[in-house]
């Protein structure tokens, strides 16, 4: 297995590589970071030229992509416009563990990472919580009754909401949990951001401020827990080994929740883990409505500025994340079901 | 004798099987009778008429200056008799701009669709067809593809090609250029699971019999793809497609949400809600007619998609 799980990783280097290459030269196409500078009446286009110039805009794209990933310590570049190279540069580049600068921000791209990730950790794990729960009991339920009333009602249901933006669901949460519930007085739900910017930044405030977006996320992606929970519930309960436990008159409750949902939870395992590494790049959407400041805040308000440094980080995370949950996901599958073996 | 038996046999079905249930016989009309015996497919399609319906209708009594018309002193009204469906952040007429929105957004799930299909189809059969390095070569591709979630990929492309946003007129209408590209975009990014599902049929497919049989008489590998091939993973395909209408909907929506997607003067369905992205609790009605309009296409093309998959599968066509 060690090995499978290491040639898995190794065979993933190169489609890696590939994709910062894609993502990189996008960027490149994209334009220039510093053209908003333009509109300042307080910068000067000497300061303008300066800054692209230390910061290796200036520098034929191939050697921009080679600075990329070794740095430009050993790249001496005219910084005082006299027509001589003069000056070394200060990175080291992404294989010697330099994640460079975020431009709008001017720190390491790696704190910046690290400062919204939690952000969107908390929103992600309580969405995907809820969601699992939610979706694993609805699709038991709709699976012991299947083609009954309450089965299609369901069915019905997850079509609609597997149907909707998420932005009109965030809006009928806010129209009911917050709006309506203040004109008539009520105690209501805050919607903005994760604490109240004038409040203290306790616990409980930051819970009551994840009900919102965690319900929104989980509204849509319940339909699918639930769904693929059915079909796989509804497979397993009608195995030999369940009607063997029946006849010995095990209750239908145990043979339910301990038997068949055992067995049925196998694919899950699969669901669950493919999922993880979107929650990494965050809800992009669900972010912005309710200004979260999550790693989905961060890519989209990167993207406007055009942040390049950031923006390569952040897609090269979500890449070796779904990579690394691939493998993570075939592991757990063949550690649950120990009929699969790595061949 | 044999003959007599065999005119035998012909009477005996001619007079079991009237005039009516013959005409049935095709796997197509099969499939047709089961779509309309399939309820939700039914509504759905009922409910796409009356939406396509209201966006050309609709054009028909007000015309798209009505719908980009600023008024700075009506900007956010609510919902009232002059504006139905309330006014934007600058005064435009949000019930108007659904009805061109509707059609551009319409429009653009239709085309990337189209392109999308296209493109997963020829990869798909490419790789399962011929196998060997071809196949290794485009699973990468499709890898690289799936490795990046599909809005972020979107989201970096198209800020690429909304730098050079311009109008042309098209069919008569002056839209913006990004029109165009989105639906490129969202077409060459929304290929790969179709691609999978058509190269598992393939690599099943060629190894039937009748395959060998097709080479064996000396058909080419371009005669076995077309005359064999594709007519056999057309009902995969067009599931695809139906449902693929609806997610390129939601997709272009979202794009549009974060203004990376189709660009002034142009309105769709999603970006009528430019501008209201941190005004959720204040401008509820800039996201209400946009937001229904959206979950209705959807409902129904999932609808539509849900009943063709039950229509076209040929298990259950006995």
């Amino acid at each position: 297995m060690t090995q499978y799980v290491i040639r898995r990783l190794l065979q993933a280097i190169p489609l890696l590589f590939l994709i910062n290459v894609f993502i990189f030269v996008l960027l490149k196409a994209a334009g220039d970071p510093f053209a908003y500078l333009a509109l300042d009446p307080t910068v000067s286009e000497e300061d303008r030229a300066f800054l692209r110039r230390s910061l290796g805009l200036d520098d034929p794209v191939y050697m921009q992509f080679i600075h990329w990933y070794f740095g430009d310590d050993w790249y001496m570049r005219d910084l005082d416009f006299d027509g001589e190279n003069d000056t070394f540069g200060r990175r080291k580049g992404i294989l010697r563990g330099d994640f460079g600068q975020s431009i709008r921000f001017s720190r390491p791209v790696t704190e910046v990472i690290a400062q919204r990730l939690p952000n969107t950790l908390i929103l992600g794990s309580s969405a995907l919580l809820v969601t699992v729960i939610a979706g694993v009991s609805i699709g038991v339920f709709a699976a012991l009754r299947p083609y009954t009333f309450l089965d299609n009602l369901i069915t019905s249901i997850s079509f609609l909401t597997f149907s909707m933006p998420i932005f009109l669901i965030a809006l009928l949460g806010v129209l009911f949990f917050s709006i309506t519930l203040d004109n008539l007085g009520l105690p209501h739900l805050p919607v903005q951001g994760m604490y109240d910017p004038r409040g203290d930044r306790s616990i409980d405030e930051l819970l009551i401020r994840l009900i919102l977006p965690t319900m929104s996320i989980a509204a849509i992606s319940t339909a699918r827990y639930a769904r693929f929970m059915r079909g796989s519930m509804l497979e397993v309960i009608n195995a030999d080994y369940i009607r063997t436990a029946r006849a010995k008159g095990i209750s239908q409750r145990r043979i339910t929740w301990i038997h068949a949902l055992k067995n049925a939870s196998i694919p899950l395992v699969t669901l669950i883990s493919l999922d993880i590494p979107f929650i990494l790049s965050g809800a992009v959407v669900t972010e912005t409505i309710f200004s979260w400041p999550g790693m989905g805040r961060l890519f989209i308000e990167s993207l406007n500025i055009l942040d390049p440094p950031v923006l390569l980080i952040f897609t090269l995370m979500v890449a070796v994340g779904v990579v690394i949950f691939q493998v993570v996901a075939d592991i757990l599958y063949a550690w649950v079901d120990p009929r699969i073996r790595f061949n | 004798m044999a003959d007599s038996v065999l005119k035998q046999k012909k009477s005996n079905i001619a007079t079991i099987t009237s005039e009516k249930d013959l005409k049935s016989r095709s796997i197509y009309a099969i499939a047709t009778r089961r779509f309309f015996q399939h309820k939700m497919a039914v509504a759905g399609t009922i409910m796409l008429t009356f939406i396509v319906l209201y966006v050309t209708v609709g054009a028909a009594f007000f015309t798209e200056a009505d719908g980009n018309r600023t008024s700075i002193l009506d900007k956010t009204e609510a919902p009232s008799a002059e504006f139905w469906f309330g006014s934007d952040l600058v005064g435009r007429d949000i019930f108007v701009r659904t009805i061109y929105g509707g059609q551009i957004s319409i429009a653009i799930g239709v085309v990337s669709v189209f392109i999308s299909i296209c493109l997963g189809t020829l990869i798909g059969v490419l790789s399962g067809f011929f196998g060997g390095v071809v196949d290794a070569l485009l699973g990468r591709l499709t890898e690289m593809f799936l490795s990046i979630p599909p809005l972020i990929l979107l989201l970096v492309l198209s800020s690429v090609i909304i730098q050079s946003s311009t109008t042309m007129t098209i069919l008569g209408r002056e839209i913006s250029s990004t029109v165009v590209f989105i639906v490129a975009l969202i077409g060459l990014t929304s290929w790969m699971q179709l691609s999978r599902i058509v190269r598992g049929q393939v690599l099943s497919l060629k190894e039937q019999e009748y395959i060998m049989a097709a080479r064996a008489i000396g058909a080419s590998n371009w005669g076995i793809i077309s005359r064999h091939l594709l007519p056999n993973i057309i009902a995969p395909v067009i599931v695809a497609a139906t449902l693929g209408i609806g997610t390129a909907i939601i997709t272009e929506a979202y794009l549009s949400f974060l203004g990376f997607g189709v660009q002034p003067p142009t309105a769709t369905w999603g970006n009528i809600l430019t501008g209201a992205q941190d005004r959720i609790d204040t401008v509820w009605w800039m996201w209400m007619a946009p937001g229904f309009f959206i979950v209705c296409t959807v409902l129904a093309i999932n609808f539509i998609g849900d009943g063709l998959r039950d229509a076209l599968d040929p298990r259950s066509i006995q």
